[in-house]
Protein backbone atom coordinates (compact mmCIF):
# COMPACT_ATOMS: atom_id res chain seq x y z
CA UNK A 1 0.00 0.00 0.00
CA UNK A 2 1.47 2.90 -0.82
CA UNK A 3 1.68 5.98 1.64
CA UNK A 4 -1.03 8.00 0.09
CA UNK A 5 -3.71 5.41 0.51
CA UNK A 6 -2.44 4.33 4.21
CA UNK A 7 -2.60 8.20 5.24
CA UNK A 8 -6.38 8.03 3.42
CA UNK A 9 -7.35 5.06 5.26
CA UNK A 10 -5.76 6.49 8.61
CA UNK A 11 -8.02 9.64 8.18
CA UNK A 12 -11.21 8.20 7.35
CA UNK A 13 -11.08 5.50 10.18
CA UNK A 14 -9.96 9.01 12.50
CA UNK A 15 -12.60 10.63 10.86
CA UNK A 16 -15.38 7.41 11.55
CA UNK A 17 -14.53 7.26 15.10
CA UNK A 18 -15.07 10.99 15.45
CA UNK A 19 -18.79 11.46 14.27
CA UNK A 20 -19.68 8.06 16.00
CA UNK A 21 -18.18 9.32 19.51
CA UNK A 22 -19.83 12.58 18.64
CA UNK A 23 -22.99 10.62 18.08
CA UNK A 24 -22.56 8.69 21.07
CA UNK A 25 -22.46 11.97 23.24
CA UNK A 26 -25.98 13.35 21.61
CA UNK A 27 -27.38 9.85 22.64
CA UNK A 28 -25.90 10.24 26.17
CA UNK A 29 -28.43 13.27 27.15
CA UNK A 30 -31.56 11.22 25.82
CA UNK A 31 -29.84 7.89 27.92
CA UNK A 32 -28.98 9.96 30.69
CA UNK A 33 -32.61 12.05 31.13
CA UNK A 34 -34.47 8.61 30.34
CA UNK A 35 -32.23 6.42 33.07
CA UNK A 36 -32.29 9.45 35.80
CA UNK A 37 -36.13 9.45 35.62
CA UNK A 38 -36.90 5.83 35.60
CA UNK A 39 -34.35 5.47 38.22
CA UNK A 40 -36.35 8.17 40.41
CA UNK A 41 -39.64 7.63 38.90
CA UNK A 42 -40.14 4.12 38.00
CA UNK A 43 -41.13 3.31 42.00
CA UNK A 44 -43.99 5.29 42.04
CA UNK A 45 -45.75 4.34 39.58
CA UNK A 46 -48.30 2.04 40.59
CA UNK A 47 -51.89 1.58 39.98
CA UNK A 48 -52.88 4.37 42.23
CA UNK A 49 -50.46 6.72 40.18
CA UNK A 50 -52.76 6.27 37.17
CA UNK A 51 -56.30 5.96 39.03
CA UNK A 52 -56.32 8.50 41.76
CA UNK A 53 -56.18 12.05 41.71
CA UNK A 54 -54.09 13.95 43.96
CA UNK A 55 -54.41 14.19 47.75
CA UNK A 56 -54.41 16.95 49.72
CA UNK A 57 -50.40 18.04 50.36
CA UNK A 58 -48.48 16.04 52.92
CA UNK A 59 -50.24 13.34 52.26
CA UNK A 60 -49.06 10.07 51.23
CA UNK A 61 -50.90 8.19 48.26
CA UNK A 62 -52.98 9.81 45.51
CA UNK A 63 -52.18 9.98 41.65
CA UNK A 64 -52.71 12.05 38.74
CA UNK A 65 -55.19 10.75 36.94
CA UNK A 66 -56.48 14.46 36.19
CA UNK A 67 -53.40 14.87 34.74
CA UNK A 68 -53.05 12.41 32.68
CA UNK A 69 -56.79 12.46 30.98
CA UNK A 70 -55.85 16.74 31.02
CA UNK A 71 -53.03 16.14 28.73
CA UNK A 72 -54.95 13.99 26.44
CA UNK A 73 -57.89 16.31 26.57
CA UNK A 74 -55.44 19.84 26.23
CA UNK A 75 -53.56 18.27 23.69
CA UNK A 76 -56.40 16.54 21.94
CA UNK A 77 -58.26 19.37 21.12
CA UNK A 78 -55.19 21.52 20.17
CA UNK A 79 -54.18 18.99 17.41
CA UNK A 80 -58.21 19.55 16.51
CA UNK A 81 -57.49 22.93 16.12
CA UNK A 82 -53.99 22.99 15.14
CA UNK A 83 -53.74 19.86 12.62
CA UNK A 84 -56.87 20.92 9.84
CA UNK A 85 -55.09 24.67 9.61
CA UNK A 86 -51.71 23.55 9.59
CA UNK A 87 -51.90 21.06 7.25
CA UNK A 88 -54.30 22.52 5.28
CA UNK A 89 -51.71 26.01 5.50
CA UNK A 90 -48.41 24.22 4.40
CA UNK A 91 -50.69 22.38 1.42
CA UNK A 92 -51.63 26.09 0.45
CA UNK A 93 -47.68 26.91 0.66
CA UNK A 94 -46.34 23.99 -1.39
CA UNK A 95 -49.11 24.16 -4.26
CA UNK A 96 -49.85 27.44 -4.55
CA UNK A 97 -47.86 29.34 -2.08
CA UNK A 98 -45.64 31.11 -4.93
CA UNK A 99 -46.75 34.92 -4.83
CA UNK A 100 -46.66 37.15 -2.41
CA UNK A 101 -49.40 36.21 -0.24
CA UNK A 102 -47.70 32.56 0.02
CA UNK A 103 -43.95 34.60 0.88
CA UNK A 104 -45.97 36.30 3.82
CA UNK A 105 -47.07 33.08 4.78
CA UNK A 106 -43.82 31.38 5.37
CA UNK A 107 -42.59 34.34 6.27
CA UNK A 108 -45.26 35.16 9.54
CA UNK A 109 -44.72 31.26 9.84
CA UNK A 110 -41.04 30.85 10.28
CA UNK A 111 -41.06 33.79 12.94
CA UNK A 112 -44.08 32.33 14.74
CA UNK A 113 -41.84 28.86 14.60
CA UNK A 114 -39.52 30.99 16.22
CA UNK A 115 -41.62 32.80 19.08
CA UNK A 116 -41.06 31.67 22.48
CA UNK A 117 -43.70 29.36 23.90
CA UNK A 118 -44.19 31.50 27.09
CA UNK A 119 -44.80 34.43 24.21
CA UNK A 120 -47.91 32.59 22.81
CA UNK A 121 -49.20 31.99 26.38
CA UNK A 122 -49.30 35.59 27.21
CA UNK A 123 -50.93 36.16 23.98
CA UNK A 124 -53.08 33.59 24.55
CA UNK A 125 -54.23 34.88 27.87
CA UNK A 126 -54.65 38.47 26.82
CA UNK A 127 -56.73 37.23 23.88
CA UNK A 128 -58.69 34.34 25.65
CA UNK A 129 -58.33 34.28 29.49
CA UNK A 130 -58.49 37.99 30.09
CA UNK A 131 -61.88 38.91 28.40
CA UNK A 132 -63.68 35.79 29.67
CA UNK A 133 -62.21 36.10 32.91
CA UNK A 134 -61.40 32.61 33.36
CA UNK A 135 -58.73 30.02 32.77
CA UNK A 136 -59.77 27.02 30.98
CA UNK A 137 -58.46 24.21 29.44
CA UNK A 138 -59.52 25.21 26.03
CA UNK A 139 -57.39 28.36 26.12
CA UNK A 140 -55.01 26.37 26.95
CA UNK A 141 -55.82 23.93 23.54
CA UNK A 142 -55.46 27.27 21.19
CA UNK A 143 -52.02 28.71 22.81
CA UNK A 144 -50.99 24.62 22.07
CA UNK A 145 -52.56 24.94 18.85
CA UNK A 146 -50.76 28.21 17.77
CA UNK A 147 -47.32 26.65 18.41
CA UNK A 148 -48.16 23.69 16.36
CA UNK A 149 -49.43 25.88 13.20
CA UNK A 150 -46.43 27.30 11.91
CA UNK A 151 -44.56 23.52 13.11
CA UNK A 152 -47.18 21.97 10.73
CA UNK A 153 -47.59 24.24 8.06
CA UNK A 154 -43.74 24.20 7.28
CA UNK A 155 -43.26 20.14 7.98
CA UNK A 156 -46.54 19.90 5.60
CA UNK A 157 -44.68 22.07 2.87
CA UNK A 158 -41.48 20.36 2.89
CA UNK A 159 -43.47 17.24 2.22
CA UNK A 160 -45.45 17.91 -0.34
CA UNK A 161 -42.43 19.56 -2.32
CA UNK A 162 -40.88 16.08 -2.25
CA UNK A 163 -43.49 14.66 -4.54
CA UNK A 164 -42.37 15.30 -8.09
CA UNK A 165 -43.80 17.26 -10.71
CA UNK A 166 -44.54 14.82 -12.68
CA UNK A 167 -47.13 13.03 -10.70
CA UNK A 168 -48.78 16.37 -10.78
CA UNK A 169 -48.79 17.00 -14.58
CA UNK A 170 -49.82 13.45 -14.93
CA UNK A 171 -52.88 14.04 -12.83
CA UNK A 172 -53.56 17.08 -14.96
CA UNK A 173 -52.93 15.66 -18.00
CA UNK A 174 -55.39 13.14 -17.13
CA UNK A 175 -58.29 15.70 -16.50
CA UNK A 176 -57.90 16.36 -12.96
CA UNK A 177 -58.96 20.02 -11.50
CA UNK A 178 -55.97 21.52 -9.74
CA UNK A 179 -57.29 20.75 -6.31
CA UNK A 180 -58.67 17.25 -7.11
CA UNK A 181 -54.57 16.75 -8.04
CA UNK A 182 -53.61 18.13 -4.75
CA UNK A 183 -55.88 15.94 -2.47
CA UNK A 184 -56.17 12.75 -4.60
CA UNK A 185 -52.22 13.04 -6.17
CA UNK A 186 -50.50 14.98 -4.56
CA UNK A 187 -51.46 14.95 -0.77
CA UNK A 188 -51.75 11.14 -0.85
CA UNK A 189 -48.29 10.65 -1.95
CA UNK A 190 -47.13 12.81 0.97
CA UNK A 191 -49.70 11.15 3.48
CA UNK A 192 -46.94 9.44 5.13
CA UNK A 193 -45.05 12.23 5.66
CA UNK A 194 -47.35 14.95 6.76
CA UNK A 195 -48.90 11.98 9.14
CA UNK A 196 -45.55 11.99 11.02
CA UNK A 197 -45.63 15.91 11.05
CA UNK A 198 -48.32 15.89 12.46
CA UNK A 199 -47.44 13.43 15.34
CA UNK A 200 -44.01 15.05 15.56
CA UNK A 201 -45.74 18.56 16.28
CA UNK A 202 -48.05 16.87 18.73
CA UNK A 203 -45.35 15.28 20.71
CA UNK A 204 -43.64 18.50 21.08
CA UNK A 205 -46.43 20.50 21.96
CA UNK A 206 -47.31 17.96 24.60
CA UNK A 207 -44.14 18.61 26.78
CA UNK A 208 -45.25 22.47 26.74
CA UNK A 209 -45.37 23.93 30.24
CA UNK A 210 -45.55 27.75 29.65
CA UNK A 211 -47.91 28.46 27.30
CA UNK A 212 -50.21 26.63 29.91
CA UNK A 213 -49.26 28.30 32.73
CA UNK A 214 -51.29 31.45 31.47
CA UNK A 215 -54.30 29.30 30.08
CA UNK A 216 -55.26 25.89 31.71
CA UNK A 217 -53.87 27.14 34.93
CA UNK A 218 -53.62 23.82 36.67
CA UNK A 219 -55.89 22.08 39.10
CA UNK A 220 -55.73 19.89 41.64
CA UNK A 221 -59.17 18.23 41.54
CA UNK A 222 -60.53 15.69 38.06
CA UNK A 223 -62.04 17.52 35.83
CA UNK A 224 -63.72 16.88 32.44
CA UNK A 225 -64.85 20.32 31.80
CA UNK A 226 -62.86 22.28 28.80
CA UNK A 227 -63.97 25.87 30.49
CA UNK A 228 -62.66 24.99 33.17
CA UNK A 229 -58.74 25.31 34.62
CA UNK A 230 -57.11 21.99 33.79
CA UNK A 231 -54.28 20.12 34.96
CA UNK A 232 -51.59 18.63 32.52
CA UNK A 233 -48.31 16.47 33.41
CA UNK A 234 -46.31 19.21 32.37
CA UNK A 235 -48.50 21.79 34.99
CA UNK A 236 -48.48 18.83 37.42
CA UNK A 237 -44.02 18.36 37.18
CA UNK A 238 -44.06 22.34 37.07
CA UNK A 239 -45.89 22.40 40.29
CA UNK A 240 -45.01 19.36 42.07
CA UNK A 241 -40.90 19.85 41.43
CA UNK A 242 -40.87 23.29 42.56
CA UNK A 243 -43.04 22.53 45.82
CA UNK A 244 -42.16 21.79 49.01
CA UNK A 245 -42.92 18.18 49.57
CA UNK A 246 -40.90 14.93 49.05
CA UNK A 247 -44.17 13.54 48.13
CA UNK A 248 -44.60 15.93 45.71
CA UNK A 249 -41.25 15.39 44.50
CA UNK A 250 -41.56 12.13 43.81
CA UNK A 251 -44.87 12.09 42.06
CA UNK A 252 -43.16 15.08 39.73
CA UNK A 253 -40.61 12.14 38.64
CA UNK A 254 -43.11 9.86 37.93
CA UNK A 255 -45.14 12.13 35.86
CA UNK A 256 -41.87 13.30 34.01
CA UNK A 257 -41.41 9.65 33.18
CA UNK A 258 -45.03 9.14 32.02
CA UNK A 259 -45.10 12.67 29.90
CA UNK A 260 -41.73 11.22 28.80
CA UNK A 261 -43.18 7.59 27.58
CA UNK A 262 -45.99 9.31 25.99
CA UNK A 263 -43.99 11.40 23.75
CA UNK A 264 -41.93 8.83 23.40
CA UNK A 265 -45.15 6.08 21.88
CA UNK A 266 -46.04 8.96 19.76
CA UNK A 267 -42.65 9.60 18.19
CA UNK A 268 -42.11 6.00 17.48
CA UNK A 269 -45.79 5.64 16.30
CA UNK A 270 -44.48 8.45 13.82
CA UNK A 271 -41.16 6.33 12.59
CA UNK A 272 -43.49 3.68 12.11
CA UNK A 273 -46.04 5.36 9.72
CA UNK A 274 -43.00 6.66 8.15
CA UNK A 275 -41.59 3.39 7.79
CA UNK A 276 -45.18 2.52 6.00
CA UNK A 277 -45.84 4.93 4.25
CA UNK A 278 -43.66 7.24 2.65
CA UNK A 279 -41.13 5.03 1.65
CA UNK A 280 -43.55 4.82 -1.02
CA UNK A 281 -42.67 8.59 -2.19
CA UNK A 282 -40.15 8.37 -5.24
CA UNK B 1 -63.52 17.81 -45.81
CA UNK B 2 -62.79 15.05 -47.24
CA UNK B 3 -65.09 11.87 -46.63
CA UNK B 4 -62.80 9.10 -46.28
CA UNK B 5 -62.14 8.15 -41.79
CA UNK B 6 -58.63 7.87 -42.34
CA UNK B 7 -57.87 11.73 -43.69
CA UNK B 8 -60.99 13.45 -41.60
CA UNK B 9 -59.52 16.54 -40.12
CA UNK B 10 -59.16 16.12 -36.09
CA UNK B 11 -56.46 18.19 -35.07
CA UNK B 12 -54.06 20.54 -35.92
CA UNK B 13 -52.56 24.23 -35.20
CA UNK B 14 -52.75 27.26 -36.89
CA UNK B 15 -49.96 29.30 -36.93
CA UNK B 16 -49.04 28.52 -33.12
CA UNK B 17 -46.45 30.18 -31.09
CA UNK B 18 -45.66 28.84 -27.71
CA UNK B 19 -43.59 31.46 -25.59
CA UNK B 20 -41.50 30.79 -22.29
CA UNK B 21 -41.66 34.68 -21.15
CA UNK B 22 -40.21 35.99 -24.26
CA UNK B 23 -38.54 33.58 -25.09
CA UNK B 24 -40.42 31.51 -28.57
CA UNK B 25 -39.86 28.06 -28.14
CA UNK B 26 -42.42 26.90 -30.73
CA UNK B 27 -42.66 29.82 -33.86
CA UNK B 28 -45.73 30.13 -36.32
CA UNK B 29 -46.39 26.17 -36.72
CA UNK B 30 -49.01 25.26 -38.50
CA UNK B 31 -49.74 21.35 -38.67
CA UNK B 32 -52.37 18.98 -38.94
CA UNK B 33 -52.44 15.37 -37.65
CA UNK B 34 -54.45 13.65 -39.90
CA UNK B 35 -56.92 11.01 -37.77
CA UNK B 36 -56.15 7.41 -36.97
CA UNK B 37 -52.71 8.14 -37.83
CA UNK B 38 -49.34 8.22 -35.92
CA UNK B 39 -47.45 11.70 -36.62
CA UNK B 40 -44.15 11.85 -35.06
CA UNK B 41 -42.47 14.72 -34.01
CA UNK B 42 -38.51 14.72 -34.30
CA UNK B 43 -35.91 17.33 -33.84
CA UNK B 44 -33.09 17.73 -31.58
CA UNK B 45 -33.01 17.99 -28.22
CA UNK B 46 -34.27 21.87 -27.28
CA UNK B 47 -36.01 22.41 -30.91
CA UNK B 48 -40.01 22.58 -29.13
CA UNK B 49 -41.18 19.51 -29.75
CA UNK B 50 -42.31 18.68 -26.79
CA UNK B 51 -43.56 22.33 -26.43
CA UNK B 52 -45.83 22.08 -29.02
CA UNK B 53 -47.03 18.90 -27.91
CA UNK B 54 -47.91 19.99 -24.67
CA UNK B 55 -49.65 22.94 -26.50
CA UNK B 56 -51.98 20.47 -28.09
CA UNK B 57 -53.88 19.41 -24.41
CA UNK B 58 -53.38 23.32 -22.64
CA UNK B 59 -50.33 21.50 -20.56
CA UNK B 60 -47.79 24.29 -21.18
CA UNK B 61 -50.20 26.75 -20.22
CA UNK B 62 -49.57 25.54 -16.75
CA UNK B 63 -45.48 26.64 -16.58
CA UNK B 64 -44.95 29.64 -15.51
CA UNK B 65 -44.60 32.89 -17.96
CA UNK B 66 -45.96 30.13 -20.40
CA UNK B 67 -48.30 31.76 -22.87
CA UNK B 68 -49.28 30.38 -26.71
CA UNK B 69 -50.15 32.72 -29.55
CA UNK B 70 -52.47 31.37 -32.62
CA UNK B 71 -55.05 27.94 -32.49
CA UNK B 72 -55.07 24.73 -31.76
CA UNK B 73 -57.93 23.40 -33.65
CA UNK B 74 -59.51 19.96 -32.51
CA UNK B 75 -62.65 19.50 -34.93
CA UNK B 76 -62.68 23.03 -35.94
CA UNK B 77 -63.08 24.84 -32.28
CA UNK B 78 -59.81 26.84 -31.28
CA UNK B 79 -58.86 24.84 -27.62
CA UNK B 80 -57.72 28.27 -26.63
CA UNK B 81 -61.03 30.15 -27.10
CA UNK B 82 -62.08 31.47 -23.99
CA UNK B 83 -65.69 29.11 -22.91
CA UNK B 84 -62.94 25.89 -23.57
CA UNK B 85 -62.70 24.51 -20.54
CA UNK B 86 -58.76 22.74 -19.98
CA UNK B 87 -60.12 20.34 -18.08
CA UNK B 88 -62.40 18.85 -20.22
CA UNK B 89 -60.39 19.07 -22.75
CA UNK B 90 -57.64 16.99 -21.51
CA UNK B 91 -60.22 14.63 -20.90
CA UNK B 92 -60.68 14.40 -24.75
CA UNK B 93 -56.94 14.19 -25.26
CA UNK B 94 -54.51 10.87 -23.15
CA UNK B 95 -50.82 12.12 -22.83
CA UNK B 96 -47.98 10.00 -21.42
CA UNK B 97 -44.83 11.52 -20.50
CA UNK B 98 -40.96 10.49 -20.99
CA UNK B 99 -40.61 8.46 -17.28
CA UNK B 100 -43.49 6.64 -16.22
CA UNK B 101 -45.71 7.98 -13.67
CA UNK B 102 -48.10 5.66 -12.32
CA UNK B 103 -49.21 6.81 -9.24
CA UNK B 104 -47.42 5.48 -6.16
CA UNK B 105 -50.17 5.35 -3.71
CA UNK B 106 -53.07 3.67 -6.24
CA UNK B 107 -53.29 -0.04 -6.65
CA UNK B 108 -52.36 -1.02 -10.58
CA UNK B 109 -56.04 -0.84 -10.65
CA UNK B 110 -56.44 2.20 -9.06
CA UNK B 111 -54.19 3.84 -11.69
CA UNK B 112 -56.31 2.80 -14.44
CA UNK B 113 -59.39 3.88 -12.98
CA UNK B 114 -58.13 7.18 -11.87
CA UNK B 115 -59.40 9.17 -15.23
CA UNK B 116 -62.52 7.40 -14.80
CA UNK B 117 -63.37 8.43 -11.20
CA UNK B 118 -63.34 11.88 -12.20
CA UNK B 119 -66.40 12.15 -14.05
CA UNK B 120 -68.32 10.39 -10.78
CA UNK B 121 -69.52 7.32 -9.59
CA UNK B 122 -70.29 4.25 -11.05
CA UNK B 123 -71.51 1.01 -11.16
CA UNK B 124 -68.49 -1.28 -9.88
CA UNK B 125 -69.22 -3.82 -13.32
CA UNK B 126 -69.28 -1.21 -15.92
CA UNK B 127 -65.57 0.26 -13.74
CA UNK B 128 -64.20 -3.50 -14.22
CA UNK B 129 -65.01 -3.69 -17.53
CA UNK B 130 -63.40 -0.30 -18.43
CA UNK B 131 -60.24 -1.19 -16.89
CA UNK B 132 -59.86 -4.70 -18.48
CA UNK B 133 -60.45 -2.85 -21.75
CA UNK B 134 -58.07 0.22 -21.22
CA UNK B 135 -55.47 -2.60 -19.86
CA UNK B 136 -55.71 -4.88 -22.69
CA UNK B 137 -55.55 -1.80 -24.79
CA UNK B 138 -51.77 -1.64 -23.19
CA UNK B 139 -50.79 -4.79 -23.55
CA UNK B 140 -50.57 -5.02 -20.14
CA UNK B 141 -53.63 -7.06 -19.14
CA UNK B 142 -52.38 -10.63 -18.94
CA UNK B 143 -49.24 -9.55 -17.11
CA UNK B 144 -51.48 -7.83 -14.31
CA UNK B 145 -54.96 -9.69 -14.16
CA UNK B 146 -53.98 -11.32 -11.32
CA UNK B 147 -52.31 -8.38 -8.95
CA UNK B 148 -54.95 -5.52 -10.00
CA UNK B 149 -55.02 -4.87 -6.20
CA UNK B 150 -51.27 -4.65 -5.88
CA UNK B 151 -49.21 -1.46 -5.41
CA UNK B 152 -47.98 -0.01 -9.17
CA UNK B 153 -44.81 0.57 -8.31
CA UNK B 154 -43.91 -3.02 -8.40
CA UNK B 155 -44.17 -2.72 -12.13
CA UNK B 156 -41.23 -2.99 -14.36
CA UNK B 157 -40.00 0.15 -15.99
CA UNK B 158 -41.78 -1.03 -19.22
CA UNK B 159 -44.62 -2.37 -17.45
CA UNK B 160 -45.47 0.97 -15.97
CA UNK B 161 -45.11 2.78 -19.13
CA UNK B 162 -47.57 1.08 -20.30
CA UNK B 163 -49.70 0.96 -17.32
CA UNK B 164 -49.60 5.41 -18.07
CA UNK B 165 -50.34 4.42 -21.93
CA UNK B 166 -53.69 1.86 -19.98
CA UNK B 167 -54.53 5.29 -17.39
CA UNK B 168 -54.44 7.44 -20.27
CA UNK B 169 -56.73 5.59 -22.92
CA UNK B 170 -59.04 4.36 -20.18
CA UNK B 171 -61.49 7.69 -20.53
CA UNK B 172 -61.31 7.11 -24.12
CA UNK B 173 -59.91 9.92 -25.59
CA UNK B 174 -59.60 11.02 -29.29
CA UNK B 175 -56.16 11.85 -29.23
CA UNK B 176 -53.48 10.51 -27.21
CA UNK B 177 -50.11 12.24 -26.99
CA UNK B 178 -47.01 10.92 -26.45
CA UNK B 179 -43.75 12.63 -25.08
CA UNK B 180 -40.89 10.54 -25.82
CA UNK B 181 -42.67 7.69 -24.29
CA UNK B 182 -39.19 4.96 -24.62
CA UNK B 183 -36.98 7.77 -23.16
CA UNK B 184 -36.26 5.69 -20.47
CA UNK B 185 -36.92 1.98 -21.23
CA UNK B 186 -34.68 -0.64 -22.66
CA UNK B 187 -34.78 -2.30 -26.20
CA UNK B 188 -37.30 -4.75 -25.10
CA UNK B 189 -40.08 -1.98 -23.20
CA UNK B 190 -39.38 -0.08 -26.09
CA UNK B 191 -40.61 -2.43 -29.15
CA UNK B 192 -43.39 -3.21 -26.88
CA UNK B 193 -44.49 0.27 -26.82
CA UNK B 194 -43.89 0.86 -30.75
CA UNK B 195 -45.92 -1.89 -31.26
CA UNK B 196 -48.91 -0.51 -29.74
CA UNK B 197 -48.71 2.65 -31.40
CA UNK B 198 -49.54 0.27 -34.73
CA UNK B 199 -52.64 -1.26 -32.69
CA UNK B 200 -53.76 1.95 -30.69
CA UNK B 201 -53.78 4.00 -34.28
CA UNK B 202 -57.08 2.44 -35.19
CA UNK B 203 -58.83 3.94 -32.05
CA UNK B 204 -57.06 7.29 -31.39
CA UNK B 205 -55.26 10.01 -33.23
CA UNK B 206 -51.60 9.16 -31.86
CA UNK B 207 -48.61 12.09 -32.06
CA UNK B 208 -45.57 10.56 -30.61
CA UNK B 209 -42.32 13.39 -29.64
CA UNK B 210 -39.11 11.24 -30.00
CA UNK B 211 -35.62 12.39 -30.84
CA UNK B 212 -34.77 8.80 -31.92
CA UNK B 213 -35.46 8.73 -35.93
CA UNK B 214 -35.44 5.07 -35.94
CA UNK B 215 -38.26 5.35 -34.32
CA UNK B 216 -40.34 7.90 -36.06
CA UNK B 217 -39.60 5.86 -39.05
CA UNK B 218 -40.88 2.67 -37.62
CA UNK B 219 -43.79 3.92 -35.97
CA UNK B 220 -45.26 6.82 -37.92
CA UNK B 221 -47.39 7.58 -40.95
CA UNK B 222 -46.24 11.56 -40.83
CA UNK B 223 -43.40 13.21 -39.44
CA UNK B 224 -42.46 16.30 -38.48
CA UNK B 225 -38.61 18.04 -38.34
CA UNK B 226 -38.58 20.91 -36.10
CA UNK B 227 -35.42 22.83 -35.72
CA UNK B 228 -34.91 25.86 -33.39
CA UNK B 229 -38.70 26.22 -32.83
CA UNK B 230 -39.87 26.51 -36.71
CA UNK B 231 -41.14 23.24 -38.61
CA UNK B 232 -38.68 22.96 -40.75
CA UNK B 233 -40.58 19.95 -42.94
CA UNK B 234 -43.21 17.64 -42.72
CA UNK B 235 -44.38 15.04 -45.11
CA UNK B 236 -44.84 11.11 -45.09
CA UNK B 237 -43.07 9.30 -42.88
CA UNK B 238 -41.60 6.88 -45.69
CA UNK B 239 -41.13 10.03 -48.30
CA UNK B 240 -39.48 12.45 -45.65
CA UNK B 241 -36.78 9.81 -44.71
CA UNK B 242 -35.84 8.62 -48.11
CA UNK B 243 -36.17 12.33 -50.37
CA UNK B 244 -36.17 15.11 -47.58
CA UNK B 245 -37.24 18.27 -49.48
CA UNK B 246 -35.09 20.72 -47.15
CA UNK B 247 -31.53 20.40 -46.50
CA UNK B 248 -31.36 20.92 -42.95
CA UNK B 249 -33.80 18.09 -42.90
CA UNK B 250 -31.56 15.88 -44.60
CA UNK B 251 -28.60 16.75 -42.60
CA UNK B 252 -30.61 16.25 -39.73
CA UNK B 253 -31.84 12.55 -41.17
CA UNK B 254 -28.33 11.87 -42.26
CA UNK B 255 -27.21 12.55 -38.84
CA UNK B 256 -24.86 15.21 -40.27
CA UNK B 257 -25.93 17.33 -36.82
CA UNK B 258 -28.10 17.69 -34.17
Amino acid sequence: MSARAFRRQLVSRAMTALVVVLSLIAVLALVVILGDLVVKGASSIDWAFFTKSPVPAGQAGGGVANAIVGTAIVVGMAALIGVPIGVGGGMYLAEYGSGRLGFLVRFIADVLNGTPSIVVGVVAWTFIVKPTHRFSALAGSIALAILMIPMLARTTEEMVRLVPNSLREAALALGYARWRTSIKVVARTALGGIVTGCLVGIARVAGETAPLLFTALGNLNFTLSVTQPMQTLSLQIYVYATGPFDEWHRLAWASALVLMGLVLVISLTARWVTRQRYGRVR
Amino acid sequence: MVASANTRLRLETVRLTALFGHHRAVRDVSLLFPAHTVTAIIGPSGCGKSTLLRCLNRMHELTPDATVVGEVLLDNVNVYARDVNPIELRRRIGMVFQQPTPFPTMSIYDNVAAGLRVNGKRPRREMDEDVERALRQAALWDEVKDRLRTSALALSGGQQQRLCIARAVAPQPEILLLDEPTASLDPAGTQRIEELCHLLKRLYTIVIVTHNMQQAARVSDYTAFMYLGNLVEVGRTNELFTKPKVEQTEAYITGRFG
